[in-house]
């Protein structure tokens, strides 16, 4: 058992994985990932790495703020609705990626969620898929003064902000893991 | 009434509510994952200046981010400021942005349309 995992770690095929890997990141198509626990102290890391190497790269400042914003939202997105594992389903680890697919930077995350929660969250990104830039406004600020403390996480005023800040459609998907839990996966595009 | 300073970090924003020097600020980032533990001490310190007035009273932001949910707080404050302006208290409002960002000029014009009391927007 143990030669075998020696074996595939040293082995010609998970090195072209890297190299692939290596070139994907090398040509920026993927700038960042991160799979784990998700915490506000790992948010603030990645927060701060990202912001730096923006800054390094000359990233133009709106844009720069755009992609600030969203991932804040994102990130925080994951961090607060962690999860418990349970006895038939242990935890699944979250994923965020930050990388560049043409002209649009590209943000996305993967995370579990309680299957009771996806028809509220399915319904929002539906509605901000359907809304313009005037409709999106009114939404946010609509959802924003009505929404009280204990429920503002689960308005998904955070949603209608990254749909405002994007500028594109939203895309996700639900995969179920059982009966209990899903697997979402969220995307955001960013236009350069 | 009480002089709150607080310092920025990473994710919180600088916050001087200090009626000596008559300075009110709020400026920086705001961030934070739990944003009514962190606005808690304003939003007293903000009852206690309905109770007791100060002349002049003009509130700064200037914010370089904030999430979601410190938008919603924000809003907590103004609809404060509003209710202590509409009960008779002249107060000011001064929102600032960078010259270069847009979205924070917008942030501040939403809020003018919705709460009712002197509100400035001012690039830097």
């Amino acid at each position: 058992m143990e030669n075998t995992s020696k074996k595939t770690i040293v082995g010609q095929e998970s090195l072209s994985k890297i190299f692939s890997f290596h070139r994907m990141m090398d040509e920026k198509e993927i700038m960042l990932v991160y799979c784990g626990e998700f915490s506000q102290e790992l948010n603030k890391t990645l927060l701060s790495f990202t912001e730096r190497k923006f800054k390094a790269e000359n990233v133009e400042d709106n844009t720069r703020r755009k992609i600030f914003n969203v991932m804040v939202e994102v990130l925080q997105n994951i961090s607060k609705n962690k999860v418990e594992s349970t006895e038939d389903l242990s935890e699944v680890d979250s994923v965020f990626m930050l990388g560049i697919n043409n002209n649009d930077y590209i943000l996305i995350s993967s995370n579990m969620i309680r299957n009771d929660k996806i028809p509220p969250l399915k319904s929002r990104i539906d509605q901000v898929n359907s809304l313009d830039k005037e409709g999106l406004k009114l939404l946010y600020k609509e959802v924003r003064l009505n929404a009280s403390f204990s429920d503002v996480a689960g308005a998904g005023i955070g949603i209608i902000d990254i749909a405002r800040k994007s500028e594109n459609k939203l895309v996700y998907n639900f995969e179920a893991l059982n009966n209990q839990f899903s697997l979402f996966s969220f995307l955001v595009r960013i236009s350069k | 009434m009480e002089t709150i300073k607080i310092k920025a970090t990473e994710d919180t924003p600088t916050v001087i509510l200090d009626c000596e020097n008559k300075i009110f600020e709020i400026s920086g980032r705001s961030l934070p994952e739990d944003v009514v533990v962190f606005y808690q001490p304003v939003m007293k310190w903000l009852e206690e200046l309905e109770k007791a007035p100060i002349e002049n009273f003009e509130l700064s932001i200037k914010l370089e981010y904030f999430n979601t949910a410190s938008s919603k707080l924000i809003l907590d404050i103004l609809l404060k400021l509003e209710e202590i302006f509409l009960n008779g208290t002249p107060l000011k409002v001064k929102w600032y942005y960078l010259s270069t960002d847009s979205d924070m000029k917008e942030a501040g014009e939403e809020y003018s349309e919705i709460v009712g009391l002197p509100f400035e927007i001012t690039q830097y």
